[in-house]
């Protein structure tokens, strides 16, 4: 059987064990990345991304669980033996030496010869822009320019597998959006394998062939970034993933005559036909009595009051940007946001119908937040 | 930089002109008086016009004092080899144990290894003699007493506390991912420790090691007790010159002359190396 690159199994940290306050920074993480694979770690600050990358390198013990990677078991073995190369969040440039050895450097022990590593530093800076620096040293150049320097460091490498902690974090949009494309086509070309931190979904799903998405140290879901949108396995995964985030409202759902009724807990009501929804689903709303719906700012209809469907809501601003419109309007006594594709004329203080297709809405169980239906179907 | 007035300079530089003068007064006369017989320093009132003389520093050097009552042999370039010998191979196994002891200790946080580290901080709030006296029975047991490497051992008490806790700041101070940068492109623990840590603690090391020397050169009791005529330093050989005759303030002024002669020139040849270091940039990643 062909095992994945990297599988992590049951995988716990905890930071001081024996205190009275234990850190449970990664709990029970599951995880397999296949060779050649792009994954992207995202989540909130704290919530055991870099934890994870560290185990995975070897600086930090895994409190339990196992590390694979080749189908050889790393966990226990020295950083030097791991086959990994990894990005400091902190960039940890070695400050005696300028840029240029620090990233030859990371070639040392591969056993080179002289212009191999030199035509190897010069294609790496050529791709992250830094070959002006590289005579440098890290005390003399800007944060940015060290972030790169050190992801030239790891990614000079032809590892098993790169660890990137948020490589990109201190650089504006557009050289972030330049390196992504070249990154990208720098590890794809090679075969390389990688996990990447980041805070930034846009570079998540750009970059990224499978996102996993963290909260507390716990995995919440693990998809491809159009999974993720279409089908959040939880409440979290929902609202954390997409800009503007998901509008949710508390509800509780009834049935009779043909109908599926969801009663929001500020009293509007969303009326649906009963095969709208798979028969499954529609008994599970059911017997759950406190159900959450979510529905994406795209999916939100908007229209001038009496059109779009029953519901009212009263606008409370609109921002044309240029290529969309956010409306935030007052609903179920909370804000509502939707996103229109064209330049929407309603005004603050205006009252505007809204509808919500039966088929944008994402159904979660209010007491375990686990998601229930996306679009009518079964999660 | 410096915006301060013209009066505050002035200022500052009075405050700073009369410390100088403060501490390094007590310098400048041992200095005159090292040119001097014990004649023109016990003057009263003491003045500082006298002919100078190279005598003192010629009875050191010869090792015969001439006094009242008498000749008398003293053998101070024996005690000055024994100071370099002594401070020298001490700060020298105090580096070998102790860095790389502190560097255990600084990346090492083990249950108890706070414990040890101030256990062994703890030896140098003892009273000297606290320890002297047994040690200088066992020692007289196993042969130890008199001996060279004696002495070497019982100065690791002044040395190793001093390096092993100030040494164990600068690692401290390096960030662990510069060296897990090292290790993980395939580099052994140890080829991080030397290739990595070592040179960006390099400024602490040399500055621990300075203090550790100045410390064991300074020394009095351990080699006052432990060691015989031939195995003591300048600082107990110094003794030499209270004589039955009196005190030799001429002799013992050239005899402190010389012998803060070496830890005078490697403190000013070490500064410019520590300003050097640190002046590296930032070690904090
Ligand atoms: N060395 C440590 N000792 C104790 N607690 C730690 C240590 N390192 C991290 N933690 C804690 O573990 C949790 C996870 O930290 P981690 O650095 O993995 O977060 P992260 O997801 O990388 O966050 P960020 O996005 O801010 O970088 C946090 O609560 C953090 O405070
Ligand atoms: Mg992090």
């Amino acid at each position: 059987m062909n095992e994945p690159l990297l599988v992590l199994e049951r995988v716990d940290k905890v930071y001081d064990p024996d205190s009275a306050h234990p850190v449970r920074a990664v709990q029970g993480l599951d995880m397999r990345v296949h060779a050649g694979e792009i994954v992207a770690l995202l989540g909130s600050s704290g919530c055991g991304k870099t934890s994870t990358l560290r185990m995975i390198a070897g600086f930090e013990e895994v409190t339990a669980g196992s590390i694979r990677l080749k189908g050889r078991e790393i966990h226990r073995l020295a950083p030097a033996r791991r086959g990994v190369a990894m990005a400091f969040e902190g960039y940890s440039l070695y400050p005696p030496l300028t840029v240029r050895e620090n990233i030859a450097f990371a070639l040392k022990s591969a056993r080179l010869k002289r212009e191999e590593v030199d035509r190897r530093v010069r294609e790496i800076a050529h791709l992250l822009e830094i070959e002006d620096i590289l005579e440098r040293y890290p005390s003399s150049i800007s944060g940015g320019q060290q972030q790169r320097a050190s992801l030239g460091r790891a990614l000079i490498r032809h590892a098993d597998l790169h660890l990137l902690d948020e490589p990109m974090g201190q650089l504006e949009p557009q050289l972030r959006a330049l390196l992504r494309g070249r990154i990208k086509h720098h590890v794809k070309e090679r075969g390389l394998t990688a996990i990447l931190v980041t805070h930034d979904q846009t570079e998540a799903n750009a970059l990224a062939d499978r996102i996993a998405v963290m909260e507390g140290g716990v995995l919440q879901q693990f998809a491809t970034p159009a999974a993720l949108k279409e089908a959040p396995a939880n409440l979290f995964t929902g609202t954390f993933i997409g800009e503007p985030p998901m509008n949710v409202f508390a509800a509780e759902a009834r049935g009779g005559s043909g109908r599926l009724r969801l009663r929001l807990d500020h009293g509007s009501e969303l009326d649906y036909p009963e095969d709208a929804f798979e028969a499954g689903v529609r008994a599970r709303m059911l017997e759950c009595r406190r159900i959450v719906l979510g529905v994406r700012p795209h999916a939100v209809s908007v229209a001038a009051e009496g059109h779009a469907g029953p519901l009212r809501a009263r606008v409370t601003a609109n921002q044309w940007l240029g290529d969309q419109t956010h409306i935030a309007a007052e609903f179920a006594g909370g804000l509502l946001v939707a996103v229109e594709h064209h330049r929407a004329a309603v005004r603050p203080g205006e009252t505007i119908g809204i509808a919500f297709a039966a088929d944008d809405l994402h159904v979660f169980d209010a007491e375990s937040g686990a998601a229930l239906s996306h679009g009518g179907r079964a999660a | 930089m410096d915006h301060a007035s013209r009066l505050e300079r002035i200022l500052r530089g009075i405050a700073i002109a009369a410390m100088v003068l403060f501490f390094m007064f007590p310098i400048f006369w041992i200095l005159l008086m090292s040119f001097q017989t014990n004649e023109t320093i016990l003057r009263n009132p003491p003045s500082m016009a006298f002919a100078p003389t190279l005598s003192n520093y010629a009875a050191l050097l010869t090792g015969r004092l001439d006094t009242a009552a008498g000749t008398l042999d003293i053998d101070f370039m024996q005690n000055l080899k024994n100071s370099v010998i002594l401070s020298v191979f001490s700060v020298a196994v105090a580096l070998l144990l102790g860095v790389p002891a502190a560097y255990a200790f600084a990346r090492h946080k083990f249950r108890g290894s706070e414990d040890i580290a101030f256990t062994l901080l703890s030896f140098r709030f003892a009273p000297p003699l606290l320890v002297v006296l047994p040690l200088a029975l066992y020692f007289q047991d196993i042969g130890l007493a008199d001996t060279y490497i004696g002495l070497i051992w019982v100065y690791q008490l002044i040395c190793l506390p001093l390096i092993l806790w100030i040494v164990r700041g600068y690692f401290e101070d390096i960030s662990p991912d510069v060296e897990y940068a090292y290790r993980i492109a395939g580099h052994s623990w140890f080829a991080t420790f030397r290739r990595i840590a070592l040179p960006l603690a390099g400024p602490g090391i040399a500055a621990a090691g300075l203090l550790a020397f100045i410390f064991a050169w300074n020394n009095f009791v351990f080699a006052l007790v432990l060691g015989s005529a031939d195995k003591q330093p300048v600082t107990v050989g110094a003794l030499a010159f209270v004589t039955a005759s009196g005190i030799q303030y001429g002799q013992i002024a050239a005899a402190v002359v010389l012998s803060i002669a070496p830890t005078l020139a490697l403190a000013i040849y070490a500064q410019r190396y520590l300003v050097e270091g640190l002046s590296l940039g930032a070690v904090k990643g």
